[in-house]
């Protein structure tokens, strides 16, 4: 005779209950990169809206980033290690395939034996691993989830090409999820994700050099084309309409892309007072860390508020994407 | 079928839209980098508005190709 299985009830919905983020000390100005490749501040500030980025150092690694940011994020949820059961790490930096990040995060930040894995959905990676969450909070497969984008670029730059070492940095960003009290409005919505497997070659780590490149101009057209109609889609998935959006943070690929998609957004009704992240402006491109680290910096500046429905959207390498609207905590 | 006068206005209000310049400087004889000072960038954003307006397709290395208003004004009247 064979038993029957259970399943746990879960949770009707899933919520973001803290953030945090963690940057390198070292600022690289426009000017620094001048020094080394030929670019200028005005040529990189008018095409890609950066004015600074930070840079690890040499013995920094992806995992030192997403332990300091992992560690604020549950500090600031006012939770214990103990009380997180699954980390997720979304990166596609590390050094090496093997060992992942998460585990060895999970076990510095004093989390004890929680399920850990990393995901890798390049720049759309906090936004795929978002969902992840959400959805295994809603199933109860967690109780708690620590979901951190941490990434070392800077490892996997050519710093003599002017194409890319001028647009990619370092840095994390963390958010702890777990169920949505019965008295609280759902706080992250359905994810809207995708790919486009077609287009993967054009952004990529060439083996002859370990180093990033990318068709910018293609990456540019996808981008600010394919990229607000998925935002909009997740608009709709959680039963909003644009203007109902206060805060957009889109992933900090380049400030030119982020208007676009503003733009585009506020064609089909979202509001003209809508705030939009621009973190890239001292941050750079950090992957799958950007829109975490845009969203701990704006609250910090006093730019998101608690209760704000933000709209987050990544997309970038594989090529791959993801949208969801979150209530900020 | 458009003629060109009419792909030429279009044109012109599309690049006003993205780049912000006066649809009547949009003339033939332009170049889109050396006289209008529009960047490789907004020449994508320009495609890309172009083709929904005109129902044609401009790639990227067609695009390179395009250096005066003029190219674009008979591309398009080719191709649409
Ligand atoms: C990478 C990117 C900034 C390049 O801009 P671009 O306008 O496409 O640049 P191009 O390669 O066409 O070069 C345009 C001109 O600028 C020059 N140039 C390129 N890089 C330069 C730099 N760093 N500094 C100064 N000049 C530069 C080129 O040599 C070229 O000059 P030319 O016309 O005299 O030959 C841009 O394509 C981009 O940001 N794309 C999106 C990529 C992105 O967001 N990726 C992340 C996705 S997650």
């Amino acid at each position: 005779m064979s038993g029957r299985m259970t399943l746990p009830s879960g949770a009707a919905g899933a919520r973001i209950l803290g953030i945090g983020s963690s940057q390198p000390n070292t600022i690289v100005t426009n000017d620094d990169l001048a020094e080394r490749v030929e670019t200028s501040d005005e040529w990189i500030r008018d095409r890609v809206g950066i004015a600074e980025r930070r840079i690890a150092d040499a013995d920094t690694t992806v995992v030192d980033m997403a332990v300091e940011a992992g560690g604020r994020a549950l500090k600031d949820a006012g939770l214990t290690p103990s009380d997180i059961d699954t980390v997720i790490v979304a990166t596609c930096t590390m050094p090496s395939p093997i060992p992942n990040a998460a585990a060895q995060t999970a076990d510095r930040i004093g989390i004890s034996a929680p399920g850990a894995f990393d995901l890798n959905a390049a720049c759309a990676g906090f936004s795929y691993a978002l969902g992840t969450a959400s959805d295994l909070v809603r199933a109860g497969s967690a109780r708690h989830a620590l979901v951190i984008g941490a990434e070392k670029l800077s490892d996997w730059l050519d710093w003599q090409d002017r194409s890319t070492c001028i647009i990619f940095a370092d840095g994390a960003g963390a958010a702890v999820v777990g169920a949505a009290g019965s008295d609280d409005r759902i706080g992250i919505g359905p994810v809207a994700w995708g790919s486009a497997g077609d287009l993967n070659q054009m952004i990529r780590i060439r083996t002859e050099n370990n180093a990033l490149f990318q068709e910018g101009q293609a990456v540019f057209r996808w981008a600010t084309t394919k990229i607000a109609p998925v935002a909009l889609r997740a608009i709709e998935l959680a039963g909003l309409t644009p203007a109902d959006i206060d805060v957009l943070i889109p992933h900090q690929a380049n400030l030119r892309i982020v208007d676009s998609i503003a733009k585009r957004l506020r064609s089909k009704g979202a509001r003209e007072d809508m705030r939009v992240a621009d973190d890239i402006v001292h941050s750079g491109n950090t992957s799958s860390a950007s829109i975490p680290l845009a969203l701990d910096h704006m609250r910090a500046e006093g730019r998101v508020c608690s209760g704000d429905t933000l709209l987050l959207v990544g997309f970038g390498a594989g090529l791959s994407y993801a949208s969801q609207v979150v209530v900020c905590p | 079928m458009a003629d060109n006068a009419e792909i030429l206005s279009g044109l012109a209000e599309i690049v006003e839209e993205v780049a912000g310049i006066d649809a009547a400087d949009v003339s033939t004889e332009k170049s889109f980098v050396d006289d209008l000072d529009i960047d490789s960038l907004s020449m994508v954003e320009i495609a890309v508005q172009a083709e929904d307006k005109f129902g044609v397709k401009i790639p990227d290395d067609q695009l390179a190709e395009l250096k005066t208003v003029g190219d674009a004004v008979s591309y398009i009247a080719k191709n649409k």
